[in-house]
């Protein structure tokens, strides 16, 4: 089993990283670019366990709290497929 | 009284700290390997900066699990004293005993050198040594220093004296051009509401003695120590 979790940026908080990217966009002439935000992506293989979907999810939800992501300044989402 | 110096893999300002608190303020030192699991009688815990599990994820993120959290976590909960320096501060901030985070400096370089903090409190242990409003000029050595923390969190932090130390110029005017990294509100170190934990960015273990050029460091030193001296 796979899950792919997302970490990023949580909307108010500014992200110098992506400012910097968009502006390099810019400067190669992708003059559409409006705004870029730099994240994180994990991809996490899981063994084959007769957990339900929910404690699966639990689980996932507990990474993401405890380690993934600082929920102080990002917040993060996952898939599980 | 003695210091106990974390020594986390990667820090790197952990003999800075042992030489400040052992050689110039003359007290007790035992170091800290992070898997330990008491704190061999420490009164002040401190730890330094440098790059802890080489700041993977995030700076601080894997230092949280170290065994040697969860006896200074008892330690901040029973009033003992925590002094969080650079790399330090971001692990307390992901640790959860001071508020806010450590984000990448506003124009993503890292930064060496020379800046002015002013002392915006002086009724913590750490700075009872220090006069309101004193210009200290402290080196820093960062990449994520920009200090975060949401609206509501900071005037907490403002109105409870919390913040210790603010970005200033030569003379002590908090300004834009004075902050180096993009900290919200310049803020350079800030406390826990029981005033005895405590976190900067700047490093005063590098400026501690006059030999070195500069002892503007030396008072915090002091002040801890002098915390503990007999009335």
């Amino acid at each position: 089993m796979k899950a792919t979790v997302i970490v990023e940026l949580k909307p108010s908080v500014l992200d110098p990283q992506g400012k910097a990217i968009q502006h390099a966009l810019h400067s190669l002439a992708f003059t559409s670019v409006e705004d870029v935000r730099v994240g994180k992506l994990f991809r996490i293989s899981l063994t084959d366990s007769n957990l339900s979907r929910e404690d699966l999810e639990e689980q996932l939800r507990q990474m993401c709290q405890r380690l993934l992501a600082n929920t102080v300044v990002e917040n993060f989402s996952y898939t599980i497929e | 009284m003695r210091f106990g110096i974390v020594i986390l893999p990667g820090s790197n300002c952990d003999h800075d700290a042992l030489h400040v608190a052992e050689t110039i303020i003359g007290a007790d030192v035992v170091t800290l390997w992070h898997k330990e699991t008491d704190l061999k009688g420490s009164d002040c815990v401190i730890i330094p900066g440098g790059f802890a599990y080489g700041d993977y994820l995030r700076a601080g993120a894997l230092a949280k699990f170290a065994p040697i959290m969860e006896p200074i976590r008892r330690h901040a909960a029973g009033g003992g004293l925590v002094l969080g320096i650079c790399n330090g501060f971001q692990v307390l901030t992901e640790v959860g005993l001071l508020a806010g985070a450590l984000m990448r400096n506003e124009h993503l370089r890292f930064i060496c050198r020379d800046v002015h903090v002013r002392i915006e409190q002086d009724d913590t242990p750490f700075t009872s040594a220090l006069s309101l409003n004193t210009v200290l000029r402290l080196p820093i050595a960062h990449g994520e220093g920009n200090y975060v923390a949401d609206d509501s969190t900071l005037d907490r932090l403002e109105s409870e004296g919390q913040v210790v130390f603010r970005y200033c110029d030569a003379e002590g005017r908090v300004t834009r051009e004075s902050n180096p990294n993009g900290s919200s509100r310049n803020i350079a170190g800030i406390c826990n509401a029981g005033r005895n934990v405590l976190g900067l960015m700047p490093h005063p273990e590098r400026c501690a003695e006059a030999l070195l050029g500069n002892d503007d460091g030396l008072g915090i030193f002091q002040a801890i120590a002098r915390s503990f001296a007999p009335a």
